[in-house]
């Protein structure tokens, strides 16, 4: 018989089960996540209270008398201490008060709940379009490498990446709303139908789907239908132009050459073997492609009357209603938190080394 | 592999369904006739309380869904005020109490009867609340003490009003036609009131009044949508239902309003304004607005406290130039503080661009060579291009000025803290009476920095309006109406000559209407819009 010898680190992973080592992993990613919470809602804070902004004038408005504007600076706690404030405010927060919005008179919860789902829609249908366009248009680049296919895909990516947002926003609506009448104008849907089918989602898509109303789901998509494609564009601009570039790393990969000696089509080759290898740091672009959306894109809410979260936070900085800033940073964190997670659980999903 | 053919096939259903999301019926057509849509930005909107709200959309909502007890006829404003709530009023000989009838038969979209007691709830609320307009009925001197005396209903038909001292009736009776005066529901009101907030966390999104519309939802940022009040004592209006949309953008409104999409834009740019020429579906209706863009001069600035320099910048502003070019269409050249069809108002425009005559006023001031200045200037293209061009005709004398931009927020921060050399600023009135804009130009009874009175545009400037204010103080008490009005064109025109402000333009405003609009108010330069009288 001969003694092994096992290291005190070995010996405490053989004795924890799978369960508790599960429950740690848990723990240490539920810390990480609130550590990232807590941290972005102090840098906000700080940055929102050394901001050469008074929040006081943005409740009582210019013409406020000394006397109401020391109430207003009273009622809103900003007499007391800065770090008394912040932990007054995470106190709130912890126990689900988010408190009032300045400028929309109710709670920064309820607030959130109305624009987030229009935003997520977007950002949604947008990233949908993106990947599935994107992703062939990369790799079709990719493999056509200087050739016309992948200059006149360089061409239709640059443009989507160079023109402005607000600019193909305008255009997009004068000729498809405007000229051509194929889709509907500013707004989540027609006037009329606003209010007629029950909020279970706050996304009109899918409401409409909940109780089959087929008239208020196609008016929908006919006003969804131009801002996404026009923030797909963007994405599309983006993820073609990232798969291009991993397309042609591994094209360049000896097992690449050995799958076509051994016979392999090159449909096989190239969209079996080549692109599922670049899938892992696509997925990573594609996240963070989506989290950028998710954050809301201001210009092109403003030019299609969308009202999303990133209008919601823009406002609410620019008029200094703190409470609506940090409740949208913190729901802008959870995405980022939430996305990386997925995008953790997606690596596992294609790359089997991972799990 | 199982992810390379889901992006495939997806990609194939894309390329396939995207062009035929064309063949989609976009349901558009024509509004309905007894529905009015309208494009407006109404993102300013935080309160719907009308003893709290103090914005432009504010306004136009309060003119919809409340009556007040005197008002103004919405598509005759030289009438002046006339009956409203109260359908007539007695003024006693000391010129302290006003007693008003109210008008049989009223009732609250509610069902609830219009009393003497809600007016007395109503008024007494706007001073027990103590919201920012609240100054336009506490310069009566109403006291949360004294309301008792002050603000009495006698029985269900007689409101007794008592101010502090006389003031002109026209100053009273104007103030009595503001959003803030708005008669509410007392009983509804107070049925929501919670932790003795009088209903105003209910009010703030919610309606409880009698005028020609009542709220059916307001989307903040997004829609805010009125219906007929069957119980309007001046007829149920044509427009069975009001809708405002939240659209920021005027390139937007445009095309909405050309396919028919909305009836009314509000917010057009004059560029839109003039797209819009020879479209015969569409036409244009303009209105002067209250507002006045102006530029003042911080006294407490050793060199701008100098009068031969207040002058001298006076006469370095194009005012023509300006109104001709960038700013065409939007607003027009105005030169005194009161807007045009205020009671009062002047005319006179005695300034103009004179480089050479400037100069001598600077060289007289002992500054032949110039010098340096500071612009504050809130981020908004109007102002930008008029501090701009204010930059370059200053250069031609020597005088280098920068330009700081900031948010709204930000440079009024500094406005109210006096610390600032120049403003780049704009001033709406806050109600029907040249009180309100003296109140803030000329009157300034103590100019120290401890008596904060930063309401006041002339504290904030430092300028201790000397004659001005006891002035200012006479007029709003003079009862005769012909006098009263010749008091501030006097007023006015010493403050072109001595003021540290110089006043350049009146804002203008420009709508597009769908052909078939009519009766639509916009409520020139003393109120809001009124919706409650348009057909189409």
């Amino acid at each position: 018989m001969t003694s092994v010898d096992i290291t005190p680190e070995a010996r405490r992973r053989k004795a924890a089960s799978p369960f508790v080592r599960r429950i740690k992993r848990l723990g240490v990613v539920l810390f990480s996540i609130l550590a990232t919470l807590f941290g972005l809602l102090f840098v906000t804070f700080l940055i929102a209270r050394v901001m050469p902004i008074d929040p006081v004038l943005a409740v009582v408005g210019e013409r406020a008398s000394n006397e109401i504007y020391e109430a207003a600076y009273k009622q809103l706690g900003l007499d007391k201490p800065l770090v008394v404030q912040f932990f007054y405010y995470v106190w709130d927060v912890i126990t689900g008060d988010f408190g009032m919005s300045t400028l929309t008179a109710r709670p920064v919860l309820q607030d959130i709940a109305r624009v987030f789902p229009a935003t997520l829609e977007l950002a949604t249908l947008a990233t949908i379009i993106g990947v599935v366009l994107g992703i062939p248009a990369g790799v079709i680049a990719a493999v056509n490498e200087g050739r016309w296919q992948d200059q006149i895909l360089r061409f239709i990516g640059l443009f989507g990446y160079s023109m402005p947002i607000f600019w193909i926003g305008l255009i997009g609506l004068l000729i498809f709303y405007g000229k051509l009448g194929w889709v509907g104008g500013p707004g989540r849907l027609d006037i009329y139908y606003v209010d007629i089918v029950p909020s279970v989602t706050g996304m009109i898509l899918i409401d409409s789907l909940i109780v089959r109303d087929w008239t208020i789901f196609w008016n929908a998509v006919s006003h969804i239908i131009l801002p996404a494609s026009i923030l797909g564009y963007y994405s599309l601009a983006y993820i073609s132009r990232m798969t291009r570039s991993f397309m042609l790393e591994q094209l360049g990969q000896e097992y690449i050459t050995t799958a076509r000696v051994k016979g392999l089509s090159e449909t096989k080759v190239i969209w079996r073997h080549a692109l599922g290898n670049v899938m892992i740091p696509l997925i990573t672009v594609i996240v963070l492609s989506y989290a950028t959306l998710l954050e809301g894109s201001v210009l092109t809410e403003v030019i299609f009357a969308w009202p999303g979260l990133g209008n919601y936070i823009t406002n609410a900085l620019l008029s200094a209603d703190m409470n609506a800033v940090l409740g949208g940073t913190v729901i802008v964190g959870l995405v980022f938190v939430g996305l990386n997670l997925l995008s953790d659980i997606l690596y596992k999903f294609v790359d089997p080394r991972a799990r | 592999m199982l992810f390379g053919k889901t992006i495939a096939a997806l990609s194939l259903t894309t390329a396939l369904v995207m062009p035929m999301i064309g063949a989609i019926p976009a349901a558009y057509a024509e509004t309905p006739p007894n529905m009015l849509v309208v494009a407006h930005r109404i993102d300013d909107l935080i309160s719907l309380d009308p003893q709290e709200m103090f914005e432009f959309s504010g306004t136009d909502y309060a003119n919809s869904v409340y009556q007040t007890l005197v008002d103004y006829d919405d598509l005759d404003f030289s009438k002046g005020f006339g009956p409203s709530i109260a359908s007539s009023w007695e003024i006693s000989e000391d010129g302290k109490t006003y007693t008003f009838k109210i008008a049989e038969g009223l009732k609250f979209a509610s069902g609830n009867p219009v009393t003497a007691k809600d007016v007395e709830f109503s008024l007494r609320r706007a001073i027990l609340l103590k919201k920012t307009p609240s100054f336009i009925l506490t310069q009566f001197g109403f006291t949360e003490e004294n309301l008792d005396e002050t603000l009495v209903a006698k029985d269900d038909s007689t409101f007794v009003l008592v101010s502090d001292k006389k003031y002109a009736p026209s100053f009273v009776l104007n103030c009595m036609t503001s959003a803030i005066a708005s008669i509410v529901d007392s009983k509804l009101v107070m049925e929501n009131e919670v932790d003795g907030d009088l209903g105003n966390a209910w009010l703030k999104t919610n309606s409880a009044g009698s005028g020609a519309f009542k709220l059916t939802s307001w989307k903040p940022n997004e829609s805010l949508t009125i219906e007929a009040n069957p119980n309007f004592s001046e007829g149920v209006p044509a427009m069975k239902r009001v809708i405002i949309r939240h659209i920021p953008e005027s390139a937007s409104q445009r095309l909405l309003l050309e396919k028919g999409d909305v009836d009314i834009a509000r917010n057009l740019t004059p560029e839109d304004v003039a797209g819009l020429s020879g479209n015969e579906d569409v036409k244009i209706a303009t209105d002067m607005r209250g507002r006045i863009m102006y530029i003042s001069m911080n006294q407490s600035d050793e060199i701008l406290s100098n009068p031969k320099v207040v002058e001298a910048v006076k006469y370095l502003i194009d005012y023509e130039g300006m109104a001709n070019s960038f700013l065409k269409g939007q607003y027009v050249v105005h030169q005194a503080f009161l807007p045009l069809s205020y009671l009062g108002e002047l005319k006179d425009k005695p300034f103009k661009l004179d480089i050479e005559k400037a100069k001598a006023l600077l060289a007289e001031a002992g500054y032949a060579d110039g010098f340096d200045v500071e612009f504050i200037v809130r981020t908004e293209q109007d102002r930008l291009d008029i501090a701009q061009a204010l930059q370059n005709n200053f250069a031609q004398v020597g005088i280098n000025a920068s330009i700081v931009q900031g948010t709204g927020k930000e440079t009024l921060g500094k406005y109210r803290a006096r610390d600032f050399q120049i403003y780049v600023g704009a001033w709406g009135p806050d109600y029907p009476d040249p009180q309100t804009n003296a109140d803030t130009f000329t009157h300034n009874p103590d100019n120290s920095i401890e008596a904060k009175l930063t309401g006041k545009l002339a504290w904030r400037n430092a300028w201790a309006a000397e004659g001005f204010t006891e002035r200012t103080e006479a007029a709003v008490q003079e009862s005769d109406t012909a006098k009263r009005a010749e008091m501030y064109v006097q007023l006015q025109e010493d403050f072109q000559k001595e003021a540290p402000f110089a006043i350049m333009f009146q804002k203008t405003e420009q709508n597009g209407l769908g052909a078939s609009v009519e009766g639509f108010s916009m409520g020139a330069a003393i109120t809001g819009s009124y919706y409650g009288k348009v057909t189409k």
